[in-house]
Order: structure tokens, then sequence, then C-alpha cells
């Protein structure tokens, strides 16, 4: 009965995270080429109401995950020829194209809000869902927890293991030496950040079609942000990346069982709703400050090394510069 | 005669009737005004994809704006809190600080101004004047934690500031719901109405407070004032062209960040208060709606300069003031508002950038066609 209870909370864990391990995944590759993507909140709202709104006027569920996926690569395309072909700050570029995608995904989305619609089918996948625990927890979803969990694996495997990866963080790390390797830079920046926005807007279909079904105002709520802190505070690494959607996951299911707790009642539920947000200071504080590294001095010196490389990332190089070449 | 010969005589013609510098400057104009627009073409195109008729909606706008003296009025209210806060981001901007935590300045000004009208049974003049100095004094903590978080914790200002903003949303509801909740239960709707010391007075009948319109122009002239005409304003700068040039010419980087922050929480909570005091009379979860991310995207439109804050924020307010007009008569969503706006800004930085590649590209051909010297150092 405890182990059923904790599996069953594992695996709502692993589905609840679909979006924000989606969405970072996407902004790691982005990153890791040298480009933020900061339009990620307005993207994900954008995109979700795309998925939900297309997939509701056809009732075709692929066909919405495909319009999603194409607004979130149509935004990041924006992105990337504003910054790279026409140099702007890629900061600025970012947060208008956010205020506006949210606006607009407010604007068209009107004649959807609170309407009951299709959704991604629950498909347990054979055999392997049968694993006792494991089963349960990763294979008993539908294809977007699929794809979030491919998403990591996949990245991590094409950053690290192949060697267009390898192209892909020199890029990022130190353009002016990729470029003497003969790579054209901004020629792979332009790909990956559409391909990275692509994943930004399956991770809106999946906020639509998957999680908290349907449209309404405001449906994301912030979540962008979130996954944008956590590329940081995952150190641009895919599985530290990961890991952190999952953590930042474990802890908003116990702020709901907490939320449920008779003692909390009076609480109201915007605390809860804010309280990510805290989080997320919180944890940018801590891969961050200077304060960190006084706490570590009380470890042992071979343990503190330890903990300090497995909580702080470096970030690319190149981030957020423009590489003008001569 | 050919068409060409006419065309090369109306040239001629135009070129001897303009002087160069008057072409230069009709030119500029109409580069200037292509991002309004590309913006408006945006729109339309939307507007038919959902099958409204563009015109009436931008007439359903304007009119909504600009139909009577009391829709002006609304305008002109609506412009105070953008101007203060506009001011305020462009210092932080110039500091070269994204400050995108207003939207929680403004929450904590209207808090402790709330706090000063609840508590405090004093008269309406000295009354006042404390909730605007407790709301200063709010908002420029609040902008203060952020500067803090950015110096001391290096969490970068843009999430500290996001963070803030959710953190102080959750704690006006709080508040909202538990000390400060009406007799009758508490609602999404606010607090009780203030006392009737507490409210800011209005002109007549007209919804806007002639004190809080003051109180806004007077800060855009100290801004220009102090940005152009003292040191700190000069290190600022410095801080935000070049930040580690102007830490090693002496500029002492964490008290100037620091100010700058704290001025622009100031002037956000300053708004705050003004929210709470004129326009809503009590405090409601609402009470920053929007207008810290609008601010912003002022600021980028006047390039961080305060004197052109107050014309952008007119347009902005109008559209604001007009848009819900869209939801009465066509059953549109007010929205298209925040897309018209959203999409000058970013049409201004396209135009922008598009306008600085055309000139790159002409100064390589003149390069290469050995018109002109080779630049020493092509700067990005």
């Amino acid at each position: 009965m405890e182990t059923d209870f904790l599996v069953q909370t594992l695996s709502s864990i692993v589905a609840a995270s679909t979006p924000v391990v989606l969405a970072s995944i996407g902004e790691t590759i982005s990153e890791k080429s040298g480009v933020i993507n900061l339009s990620l909140d307005g993207s994900i709202a954008l995109s979700a109401m795309t998925g939900f709104a297309v997939a509701f006027t056809t009732g075709n569920v692929a066909l919405g995950i495909l319009a999603a996926m194409g607004v979130g690569a149509l935004v990041a395309l924006i992105i990337a020829f504003a910054s790279i072909t026409l140099r702007q700050e890629q900061v600025a570029v970012g947060f208008v194209l956010t205020m506006l995608c949210l606006e607009l995904a407010d604007f068209l989305g009107n004649p959807f809000v609170r309407k009951p619609g299709p959704s991604v089918g629950h498909a347990p996948i054979p055999h392997l869902s049968e694993i006792p625990i494991l089963g349960p927890i990763f294979f008993d979803h539908n294809l977007m927890v699929y794809l979030s969990l491919l998403s990591v694996i996949a990245a991590w495997w094409w950053i690290y293991k192949t060697q267009p990866g390898l192209k892909l963080q020199g890029v990022g790390e130190r353009p002016e030496s990729a470029f003497a390797r003969g790579v054209n830079v901004n020629h792979l920046r332009y790909i990956y950040i559409v391909a990275g926005g692509t994943l930004v807007g399956l991770a809106g279909a999946s906020y639509s079609l998957s999680i908290k079904l349907g449209w309404s105002h405001r449906h994301t709520f912030g979540i962008g942000w979130i996954a944008l802190a956590i590329v940081i505070f995952g150190g641009w690494s895919p599985w530290r990346v990961a890991a952190g959607c999952y953590l930042f996951s474990l802890l908003k299911a116990l702020g709901s069982i907490l939320q449920r707790n008779p003692a909390f009642a009076s609480v109201p539920t915007q605390i809860f709703s804010s309280a990510p947000f805290a989080l997320m200071i919180f944890a940018l504080l801590l891969v961050s400050s200077e304060g960190v590294d006084r706490l570590l001095a009380f470890l042992p010196a071979r343990l503190a090394r330890r903990v300090d490389r497995a909580i702080r990332g470096r970030p690319p190089g190149g981030l957020g510069k423009p590489f003008v070449q001569e | 005669m050919s068409l060409g010969l006419i065309i090369h005589f109306i040239e001629r013609i135009v070129k001897w009737l303009m002087p160069t510098w008057l072409r230069a400057w009709l030119a500029n104009i109409v580069l200037s005004l292509s991002p309004i627009l590309l913006a408006l073409l945006f729109t339309t195109l939307i507007l038919v994809a959902v099958g409204a008729p563009p015109l009436e909606a931008y007439r359903n706008i304007l009119s909504g704006a600009f139909e009577s003296p009391a829709k002006i009025a609304d305008v002109v209210a609506a412009c105070v809190p953008l101007i203060l806060c506009g001011v305020g981001m462009s210092i932080t901007f110039t500091a070269g600080q994204w400050n995108v935590g207003v939207e929680g300045q403004i929450i904590l000004g209207a808090i402790f101004a709330t706090w000063v009208a609840r508590n405090l049974p004093w008269p309406q003049a000295p009354l006042l004047a404390l909730m605007l100095l407790a709301g200063i004094l709010g908002g420029a903590l609040w902008g203060m934690l952020a500067g803090l978080l950015k110096i001391y914790g290096k969490v970068h200002e843009i999430f500290g500031g996001l963070g803030l903003n959710y953190v102080a949303q959750g704690l006006a509801i709080w508040l909202i719901f538990n000390p400060w909740k009406p007799a009758d239960g508490a609602t999404m709707s606010g607090t009780d109405l203030f006392q009737d010391p507490a409210w800011m007075p209005h002109l007549g009948n007209l919804r806007v407070s002639p004190l809080a319109v003051i109180l806004a122009l007077t800060v855009v002239v100290m801004a220009y004032i102090l940005l152009r005409g003292t040191r700190w304003g000069l290190e600022l700068k410095a801080m935000g062209k070049n930040f580690r040039s102007a830490f090693l010419l002496g500029v002492p980087s964490t008290p100037r960040l620091l100010t700058a922050f704290a001025v622009c929480g100031a002037l956000a909570g300053l708004a705050g208060a003004i929210r709470c005091s004129a326009r809503y009379r009590r405090m409601i979860p609402q009470i920053s709606g929007g207008q810290g991310y609008l601010s912003l995207l002022v600021a980028l439109l006047a390039s961080y300069r305060p004197q052109w804050v107050p014309f952008i924020v007119l347009f902005f307010a109008a559209v604001g003031v007009g848009s819900p007009r869209l939801e009465l008569n066509m059953h549109l969503d007010s929205s298209l508002g925040g897309v018209l706006e959203g999409a000058v800004v970013l049409a201004v930085i396209l135009v922008n950038g598009w306008r600085a590649l055309l000139a790159r590209r002409q100064a390589r051909q003149s390069i290469g066609a050995g018109l002109m010297p080779a630049p020493k150092e092509e700067l990005a």
C-alpha cells in the first residue's frame, strides 16, 4: 500500500514535469549554441494555445502538436534573425516577444477558453510498463511524457557523444575558434535555436493537450521563467537540467500535499502558486552566490570539491554575444 | 521625352527645392514611423484572421480613448503610473540593468500605502503625504532587494526581479485574504474602500488627480536633470556602457547600482501608492495590472531617455484605455491593445537592426570600391 502510493506519486511527478523538461531541454540546446531564447514564457503560452485550438477545430491531436511545434520554431526563428542577422540585443528581443506572445495567446485563444477538447491518449508501452516499480513510473504514460524522457537522453547523446554535438559546443563556447576550424557559426546557431524552439513548442502542446487540458487566461502561469531558471540551475547540462525539473515537480507535489492538509486550509491557494518563484530565487542563489563558497569551506576538501562540481555549472563562453565574422 | 528623363528632372527639382538636411530629416521621419505601420499591418492581419473588421476595431480603440473629456481624463490618469515606472526603468537601463521587478515594486508601494491608510486616522494632507512616502519606501526596499540579490547573490536581475514579482503578488493576496479582509468576507475584489482622507482628490467629476499628474511630470524633469547634469548620472551611464571599465576607472559600482535600483523602486512604489489612492481607492490583488511590464516596453521605446517617456506613454495609455471597447462592442478580447504595443516595440527593434545592417553593407561596398578608407575596427 505504502509503495503503491509512492510509485503513484513518482509516476505523476514524471508526468507533471513534461512541459518543464521539454522547454528547458530546448532552451539548453539553444543556449549551448550561444543564443538565449528569453521568449520561453510567451512562446510556451502561444504554442499551448495554438496546439489546443488546432486540435479542437480539426479534432486531430497530431495536427495540434505539429502546429504548436511550428509556433515554437517560428518564435525562435524571429529571435535568431534579430539577434544573429540584425545583431540586436538578445534579451531585449526575447523579452518583447514574451510580452507579444502572451497577449497574442490571450487574444487568439479567447474563443477557446474553458472548452473541453481532445487530449493526447494514454498509451502504456507494452512489456516495459509491466516491469515492477520502474514500469508504472516511466512507461505507463502518454506520448508527450515519453518524448520528454527521450529529449533528455537525445540531447545528452547529441551534445556530448557526436561530432555535430562537438561543433555545437564549440560554436557556443568559443565561436572564433570554431570559425577558424571551418564551422559556419551563425548557420549552426540558426539551426540549433530553431531546433530548441521546436522543443519549446512541443512543451506548450504537452501543457494544453496532456497536463492541464484546454486553454484559459494565463494558462501556463510563469512556467517559461521557471524553465529558464532551471537551465542555469542545471548548469547547461541535459541530465542536471532534467534533474532540476524533476526536483522542482517533486517540491511542487509536496506543496500540493501540504495544501490539502487541514492545518494549511486557511492559506489561500495563491500563496502556493507563488512559492515556486521564491524557490527559483533561492535555487539560483544556491548555485551562484559566494555565500555557498563559505558554506562549502566547512566541508572536508574532497567532499567540498564534489559538491561544488555537482551544483555549479558554467555558462557557454559565447552566450549572449553576437558573432562577428571578419 | 522618355520616362527616365522625366524622373531625372523631378529628382533635380526636388534636390534643388529641398536642402540635404531637410531630405535626411524627412527620410528619418518616414523610417521612424515605419515600425508603427508594420505593427498596424501585423494587428490588421491578426484581425482579418479572426474575421473581425480591422478599421472598426481601430475606430473603437480611438473613440474609447478620446471620445469625451471623461475618457481623455482617464487616459491622462493612466499615464501617471506608466510615466513613473518608465522613468524609473530608464534609470536602471542606463546603468545596464534589466530591472523587470517593477511589477513587484508597484505592489509593495501599494501595500505600504494601504497600511498607512488603514492604520492612521489623520487629516487628508498629512495622510496623503505619508501614504506616498510609504509607497516610495516600500518600492525602494523591494527594488534594493533585487539589487542586493544581483550584487551579493549573483542572481541575474531578470530572475531576481521576476521571482520577487510573483512573491509580492502572493504577499498582496495573503494580506487581502487574511489581515485586511473586509467584514463580509475576502474576495479577489480587494479590501474595503479607504476612509475619505486617503482618497487623492480628483479634478471635478473627472477620474484624474491633478496632484498625481504634477508629481509624474516633476519626476520626468528631475530624472532628466539627474541623468544629464550630475556625476551620479554620468557614472550610471559609464556602468551601462562598459561595467568593467567604469569599475576600473573608479566608479563605486555597488552603491551606484543599489541607488539605481532604489530610485527605480521608489518611483514604482509611488506609482503603486497613487494607483491605490487615486484610482481604486482600496487595495486590490491586481494593483500592478501589468504596468511594470508595459513600462519596460516604454523604456525600450524611449531608448532609456526620461524626456521621451511621456510621449510614448501617451500612446500606451490611449491604447490601454481604449481597448476594453473591443470587448464591449465587438466581442473581441481587449488584449489586442497589448498585441499592438508589443508589435510596435518588436518592429522598432527589427527596423533599427535592419537599418544598421544596410549601413554595414553599404560601408563594406564602399570599402570594396575603394571609396572609403577601411574602418579601424568594426564594433558589433
